[in-house]
């Protein structure tokens, strides 16, 4: 049931960027989550005080192992405890899994384009694996923008899956800087590199973004005035305005 | 039980007797939205009520003869931040109702870009919902559902439909975009109905 609070094990923790990482936390009556969906998460002070935050899943499928992965705010509440202060054996309550809408199923045939600002990766990272997973030959193609090469995260699966997926290729674009010997400067993401980098609406492709609201608003204009029907381009905002 | 989160002490805290179980303040205006932002032409915009029998229109200056006011008013988001305090301008549903004869006792709100939510008739009566055209001060921002959003602050955010663009008189409650994708019919706060 999406509506009762389970209680989950930690049993890995992983630094993802300088200030993120990601969990792995066993929760035995997980039901399965799709790709894309997110969960609650709750945590109780010893005076019975609690806060509860969403957050995106990484995993997807029919597992009781579910990874997330969390970016610190700098002045959040939630996410420094889960980046400084959590470790392995810990226990963390959950609800969920969420969502219906920014959710990808293995079933879907038509071609994917997903793109990704900063931490809004994670529920995209859920998507590619489940369509690893699920051995599908969809085109899926992902344009992520990170401010550094530091700040990636699943570097080494996503640079890996780069060489070796057949049906998956992966642009980076970097808005401070770059890997050194990079063919261009750091920038943002623009109407060109969208045009050229991301598969064409002449295509009909499903499009998630994911990622802070500025970056979001930005690129979903963008991708409706390149001719995507808005319908097709489904997206996922955090932070102000 | 809950269980206790080891090292976990929290923000420093005062009982508040204005934010509902679940929720913490935020100074920010986050924005939730499932596709692109529509940019509406206030020339453009129209709203309208469908009743089983009538439909009944209004343009942005008919909106505005009816007379906006000014609301304050916290609001509650379903992903867990409130906003205390507001303020908006905008029109109250009363004032589109008083034209309005429907037997129906339901409501489909709809939106430019195909959003849709439900609401029972009685919550938008009675001085509780607005068609809001201005927060701060300033013509809203599409980003938050301008030129013209729903605004029914007693209700999770959500039933505050964006780029509002007519009601639908229902007979019996249906659900709408949010709704069928795991979200209560109902959605109030202080209940904590968030999920089915």
């Amino acid at each position: 049931m999406t509506g009762v609070w389970k209680v989950g094990t930690v049993t890995a923790v992983h630094a993802e960027t300088p200030t993120a990482r990601s969990l792995q936390v066993e929760i035995p009556d997980w039901p399965g989550n799709l790709a894309g969906q997110h969960l609650d998460l709750r945590l109780t002070a010893p005076d019975g005080y609690t806060a509860t935050r969403s957050y995106s899943i990484a995993s997807a499928g029919p597992g009781t192992l579910v990874q997330l992965a969390v970016d610190k705010l700098p002045d959040g509440e939630v996410s420094p405890y889960l980046v400084d202060e959590v470790r392995v054996g810990d226990e963390l309550e959950l609800r969920g899994p969420l969502g219906g809408w920014f959710v990808w199923r293995p079933e879907q045939p038509e071609p994917v384009q997903l793109i990704a600002g900063g931490s809004g990766v994670v529920p995209l990272v859920a998507m590619i694996r489940a369509h690893e997973a699920a051995g599908s030959t969809t085109r899926f193609r992902l344009l992520y923008s990170v401010r550094t090469p530091a700040d990636v995260f699943f570097a080494e699966e996503l640079e890996s899956l780069q060489k070796t997926s057949t049906n998956l290729e992966i642009t980076w674009v970097y808005t401070r800087q770059t890997p050194e010997g990079w063919p261009t400067p750091a920038g943002r993401v623009t109407r060109e590199i969208l045009a050229e980098s991301t598969i064409p609406a002449s295509d009909t492709p499903t499009v998630f973004v994911c990622g802070p609201t500025s970056f979001v608003e930005a690129v979903a204009d963008i991708l409706v005035d390149l001719g995507h029907p808005a319908e097709r381009v489904k997206t996922e905002r955090f932070g102000g305005a | 039980m809950a269980v206790i989160s080891r090292g976990f002490l929290g923000r420093k805290r005062e009982r508040r007797d204005d934010l509902p179980p679940g929720q913490y303040l935020t100074e920010d205006f986050p924005v939730l939205s499932a596709g692109p932002t529509p940019r509406i032409d206030t020339a453009e915009w129209s709203f309208a009520v469908q009743t089983e029998s009538e439909l009944h229109q209004w343009n942005w200056q008919q909106l505005h003869d009816l007379g906006p006011e000014d609301i304050a008013t916290d609001i509650h988001c379903v992903t867990r931040w409130s906003k205390l305090g507001t303020s908006w301008r905008g029109v109250s549903l009363d004032k589109i109702f008083e034209t309005v004869k429907t037997n129906y006792h339901f409501v489909m709100a709809s939106s430019y870009g195909g959003y849709t939510t439900n609401l029972p008739l009685e919550d938008l009566l009675g001085g509780k919902a607005w068609i809001a055209t201005e927060f701060d001060g300033a013509p809203l921002d599409p980003e938050h559902g301008g030129p013209a959003r729903l605004l029914v602050p007693h209700l999770y955010f959500w039933k505050s439909a964006k780029w509002v663009h007519g009601l639908r008189m229902l007979p019996k409650d249906e659900p709408g975009f949010w709704e069928q994708n795991g979200y209560n019919m109902y959605g109030d706060p202080w209940r904590e109905q968030r999920y089915w």
